[in-house]
């Protein structure tokens, strides 16, 4: 795929021509304490690709366009079910899907309509279990237990989930905050809380307390319009000097277990604020110089995605990136912050999963417009990936961005992913909208790259109609992606170039009851003949591994050693690690040590 | 105009399938989807409330609430908006002579252009006209738009003179953009179809921030 030597550049974006033009007004005041550079940045660089990408005119349609893959395989294509789509247009935006939650056996897809359940047991068939009708945008879900939580936004939401919308600019029927279902019996939820807020919840995040068992607690993410005070007392517009105002915060939820419908708002953190007790202490909005994106002002969290099992969440925060101390769920605290000058609106997070680095989305346009176009610069609308310090503070590594252009009718920017469970490896599966699936390797934060794909045409060539992938996570070893307007899509990997089989089986044999994208897990791996030849392959690949060790390594493996032999290499790896370290021996002493470390918990469970 | 994607889905087949099971009365909320019958499709209630099951015939109804006259007249009036806008930032690409107020309209003119083809997708899509009709037109004028005078004005200027007019101008113009999102949310029942209520709110946001970005070009070019 990476043939430097044929590829095709952007041409220059329009912006990099005007930075030219010599600056005579200084740069608005950005993030506090963080010095302008007088400098003019050099201009965002242009997308590469090669030319000879499938990808590349795939043909159009709704149900029918062309298609493009690889390194994964196709299962199933699920198309939405009647009452969430509108049979004449592929863009009715009242049933756009979107986010996906998964416990068990059940799959959980949003929709601006309400949700569907559908049954997974079978990955390549799934089947639809039951329809939920509740407009009110986004849709986004998450399930814990016997709960659904689902976030409501639009001034239609109604607190009786009626489809009707609302007559009355101010109503008390209203509905816009976080609703809660009860499902313990599948065939008829039911709503247990409504908990309404001020701006809505555009996007919410479950977050637990390893010490709680008795509650968990709902992140509200409002971007919306704040409500009239008449409507929801409390609520007020104002600016930072408003201490009331429902902008500069984000509201969090507890929700007793034993008795959901109790749910309330218990904090409204004001997770921006700076030391002199600023509401807006983040970034002001605007450009951070010449030639540079403009970032929208700090006053609202996009999304956040809690990482309890290191105690942090990464907050994308529309003109920030930040991290917050969860471990007092009900009271996080801002520890660290960032901000880009390629970034526009910092729309979500994904740490890898060692926790030590976090990858920030930019969705630049706001996901409707086409941003992954020949002429778009490659760090524009792409992932930004920090490493994260061991004092929490973040350092920039590097970008990726679809590597393909898109049409001007497709939408395309960075949107919602999940990581890939590959011992030893950094593998992120990620919706690009129209622009498709694309698996990113970030193992090294540095030098990101793709290793599979799939990208359907546009649905139109005339128009763009806002569709494509949502969501693409990665659940019980398949892949599954929310396409806005052509339904579910399943996916497994294959073996390729960049992935080998014991890699993906190693990935595969990693089971979960539950998965919320925005509720991260941490994945441990059972030692397991898989495990241990998925070290190998990726040692191998990189030719970081003596032949003869690799030989011996794979003959004790394919012979199904015993005990004595696994312990016996073990050490011999051991050995070599040492060696490695002082050395004396070159090669990859991290992935080493925990080749034996497989080994020997191999030979434990013999 | 036609859009050229198919559909292959045997939407109709489905639905038939559903009314030859579960007959045409709405259904009490614990009776259990009859074997069969398809998938079932729920609507719970409000909290402490029972819900209801859907019924095959009442399908069409989950549609829901739908599109309203300020929601079209909203769209129309924001297109000539739009446009008037691009017609100031070509102005820009002629006569402006600070760095910043060139990347911002170029920024404008990207999201501009993009919108209005957003737009006049979604208009042609529900059959409703493109165009606004004169009485509209009449009342647009009110909302920020800058008139023939003004704009005569601005493309006659020169040099630091230019921005700044531009700047007053498109200052005044996203003003008018904010008034016809107010506007549209206080009308009892528009901004609730859920592409018009993302791009209100969108304009909100984005003609908000442009406006902040420029007041502080303003001062710093000089009033």
């Amino acid at each position: 795929m990476k043939d430097m030597g044929n590829k095709i550049t952007g041409a220059f974006w329009l912006l990099a021509a005007t930075a030219l033009v010599v600056g005579t007004v200084a740069a608005p005041e950005g993030l506090k304490g963080q010095q302008q550079e007088e400098q003019v940045p050099p201009a965002a660089p242009a997308l590469e690709w090669d030319p000879n990408d499938p990808r590349i005119g795939l043909g159009a349609g709704w149900m029918d366009a062309e298609s493009a893959i690889s390194g994964m395989e196709l299962l199933a294509a699920i198309p939405r079910p009647d009452g969430f789509f509108n049979p004449s247009t592929p863009a009715d935006g009242r049933f756009s899907n979107t986010d996906l939650a998964f416990q068990d056996d059940m799959l959980i897809q949003g929709n601006y309509n309400g949700f569907q359940i559908f049954d997974i047991s079978n990955p390549a068939d799934p089947t639809l279990a039951v329809s939920v009708v509740c407009p009110g945008g986004q849709g986004d879900v998450s399930v814990y237990g016997d709960l659904i939580v689902m976030s409501a936004q639009e001034t239609r939401g109604r607190l009786d989930c009626g489809i009707e919308g609302v007559a009355d600019s101010i109503s008390a029927e209203r509905m816009r905050g976080v609703r809660i279902f009860d499902m313990s019996d599948m065939n008829n939820p039911t709503q247990v809380a409504a908990v309404q807020s001020c701006r809505g919840s555009h996007t919410h995040t479950i977050v637990t307390d390893p010490a709680d068992s008795e509650n968990v607690y709902v992140y509200i993410q409002g971007t919306s319009r704040v409500r009239p005070g008449d409507e929801l007392a409390g609520c007020s517009g104002g600016g930072p000097e408003d201490p009331n105002t429902a902008l500069f915060r984000i509201e969090v939820v507890k929700v007793p277990l034993a008795n959901p419908g109790a749910a309330e708002i218990v904090n409204m953190p004001r997770i921006f604020a700076d030391e002199e007790g600023n509401l807006a202490g983040l970034w002001q909005g605007g450009t951070h110089g010449p030639g540079t994106q403009s970032s929208r002002m700090t006053n609202q969290c996009h999304d956040i995605t809690a990482y309890p099992g290191i105690g942090l969440a990464g907050g994308a925060c529309s003109g920030n990136g930040i991290l917050l101390d969860i471990t007092n769920p009900e009271s996080p605290t801002r520890v660290a912050e960032v901000a880009d000058p390629n970034f526009a609106y910092w729309h979500s997070a994904t740490f890898n999963n060692d926790g030590d680095v976090v990858i920030f989305t930019d969705e630049w346009g706001g996901g409707s417009a086409p941003r992954c176009r020949a002429t778009d610069p490659a760090t524009w609308g792409a992932n930004a990936i920090f490493r994260i310090g061991d004092d929490n503070q973040m350092e920039l590594a590097g970008y990726y961005k679809l590597p393909v252009p898109q049409t001007d009718t497709e939408n395309c920017v960075a949107h919602n992913g999940s990581i890939i469970p590959v011992p030893g490896r950094d593998i992120m599966a990620q919706a690009w909208y129209q622009g498709g699936v694309s698996l990113m390797d970030f193992t090294d934060p540095a030098n990101p790259f793709e290793i599979a794909f799939f990208d359907r045409g546009p649905l139109s060539i005339e128009s763009l109609f806002t569709g494509g992938y949502w969501s693409v996570y990665w659940f019980n070893g398949r892949l599954y992606g929310a396409e806005i307007s052509r339904g579910i899509d399943v996916f497994r990997l294959t073996p390729s170039e960049h992935l080998s089989a014991a890699e993906i089986a190693a990935a595969e044999a990693v089971m979960m009851n539950e998965f919320n994208a925005q509720l991260q897990p941490k994945v441990e791996w059972a030692p397991t003949r898989d495990v241990a030849q998925a070290y190998l392959d990726q040692m191998t690949r990189a030719n970081r591994i003596l032949n003869d060790r690799a030989s011996e390594i794979q003959s004790a493996l394919d012979a199904n050693a015993g005990a004595m032999t696994l312990n016996n290499l073990a050490a011999e790896i051991e050995a070599d690690v040492v060696q490695i370290e002082s050395g004396e021996l070159g090669g990859d002493a991290e992935r080493m040590a925990k080749l034996a470390a497989v080994l020997r918990g191999m030979a434990a469970q013999q | 105009m036609t859009t050229t994607y198919a559909r292959t889905i045997p939407t109709l087949a489905l639905a038939a399938v559903l009314a030859a099971c579960s007959g045409g009365t709405s259904q009490p909320s614990n009776t259990p989807a009859p074997a069969g019958a398809g998938p079932r499709i729920v609507q719970p209630g409000a909290p402490g409330q029972a819900g209801r099951t859907f019924s095959a015939d009442e399908l069409e109804q989950v549609e829901g609430v739908s599109y309203t006259d300020a929601d079209v007249r909203f769209m129309q009036g924001m297109i000539p908006h739009h446009r008037q806008a691009l017609e100031m930032t070509a102005l820009v690409r002629q006569h402006a002579t600070t760095a910043a107020v060139r990347q911002m309209a170029l920024r404008m003119e990207i999201s501009q252009r993009d919108e209005i083809a957003m737009m006049s997708t979604w208009l042609r899509e529900r059959g409703e006209s493109v165009e606004m009709s004169v009485m509209g037109m009449a009342h647009h004028r009110m909302m920020g738009m800058l008139t023939p005078e003004q704009m005569e004005t601005l493309a006659s200027a020169r040099g630091v003179e230019f921005d700044r007019l531009f700047l007053e101008g498109m200052i005044q113009h996203h003003e008018g953009a904010l008034d016809m999102v107010t506007t549209l949310f206080n009308t009892s029942g528009a901004a609730q179809e859920s592409t018009v209520f993302k791009f209100a709110e969108e304009v909100d946001a984005d003609q908000l921030m442009e406006i902040e970005r420029m007041q502080a070009l303003l001062e710093q070019i000089g009033r």
